[in-house]
């Protein structure tokens, strides 16, 4: 098989940038949410279109991004 | 990439399209977990997992030689196999995989340029189906600890002011502003960096594709934060794969001698009674 549909787009998620990168495998949608700076990993998820496996993304990177405190320096 | 030191350290997703079923290659998929590999790899690639595989998984360390030899038999590797590494997060954990083959003292290991996203942003083929891979022979040496730098080699080269101290993490973490890449659980008692380190995050390092930048681009990016190879450089992070890249970086494509990664890094640091601690932006640059 090959990979299909490749595409990345960033977003902000309270406040953090976020990256999706979202692909077809077969007929399986594929993406990956990272935070951008560093760049780790997420989420991973699947779905049978782009836009159900970039929600479920995004809603694992939602919850989280909420439990990341910033600290004054 | 006939401007870097080692160039026979990288290839391209084009030699590993053309290469990578040669009887004498294996590619390995390196992740922090094997979830991505499970999607789809490069077709005959194996997967390793940087939590079980390339970790003890007792205590916190790298494999001992015994497991590093058993890993490489049961991954089909003999010591003349040239291995091919690559993994998600730009790269990191095959870069990790990459230093602990040079511990033991493996001659023909690269790393493809890009790594995984590059490979799947092209549009190649995948594979979701594992190769049954012969068992090999495998003889390791060393470790060759000066790769690596411990603890109580950090503490004596703060002291001594006698290293570059490259902190690899973003600036984020380097203010301590926050404790743990967002999103990630905090993994330390306090936030800040090792003073006298200099910030060079692992990303500046790479360009948009996840490609290396250009030798010339790279000496420029450490050049300005004082880091020449003049004297000995520890690189740093939170686990330290993210400064197993910029150890790839130092040594192979700029051809630095003495570079070792702290693989200690923050989770290390940060959570040691009464070590010191720089918050905020890093003074001066170190001469």
């Amino acid at each position: 098989m090959k990979v299909e549909n490749f595409s990345e787009r960033r977003l902000e998620i309270d406040g953090w940038p976020v990256n999706l990168t979202t692909y077809q495998i077969g007929e399986v949608f594929h993406c990956r949410a990272d935070n951008v700076s560093p760049g780790a990993g997420l989420a991973r998820t699947t779905g049978a279109t782009r836009e159900e496996a970039e929600e479920k993304a995004v809603a694992r990177a939602r919850e989280l991004l909420s439990r990341t405190r910033r600290r004054e320096v | 990439m006939a401007d870097y030191a080692h160039p026979e350290a990288l290839v391209s997703t084009d030699w590993v399209a053309q290469h990578a079923n040669d009887a004498n290659v294996r590619v390995v998929e390196v992740d922090v977990d094997t979830n991505a590999y499970k999607e789809g790899h490069i077709p005959g690639a194996i997967a390793w997992s940087w939590t079980t595989q390339l970790s003890d998984t007792v205590r916190r360390d790298i494999l001992n030689k015994h497991q590093f030899e058993k890993l490489m038999s049961e991954s089909g590797i003999s010591n003349d196999t040239t291995v091919v590494l690559y993994g998600d997060n730009n790269n990191w954990f095959a870069a990790w995989a990459f230093w602990e083959m040079k511990m033991y003292g493996h001659k023909d290991v690269r790393i493809m340029n890009g790594g995984r996203k590059k490979w799947l942003a092209e549009g190649r083929e995948v594979s979701t189906s594992e190769p049954s891979i012969a068992p090999a022979t495998y003889r390791a040496v060393g470790p060759d600890n000066s790769l690596r730098a411990f603890l109580d080699q950090v503490q004596a080269a703060l002291a001594a002011r006698s290293h570059h101290m490259v902190d690899v993490r973003s600036p984020q973490e380097f203010t301590g502003e926050i404790l743990a890449p967002p999103g990630l659980p905090e993994t330390c008692q306090r936030g800040g960096h090792i003073p006298h380190a200099r910030n060079i995050p692992w990303s500046k390092a790479v360009n948009e594709d996840g490609t290396f930048k250009s030798a010339e681009e790279l000496k420029a990016l450490y050049a300005a934060e004082g880091v020449d190879g003049s004297k000995p450089v520890i690189a740093y992070c939170r686990i330290g794969e993210r400064s197993s890249h910029t150890w790839f970086v130092l040594k192979y494509l700029l051809g630095f001698d003495r570079v070792q990664n702290y693989d200690g890094s923050w989770t290390e640091w940060g959570n040691l009674v009464g070590a010191p601690v720089e918050r905020g932006a890093s003074a001066a640059k170190t001469a």
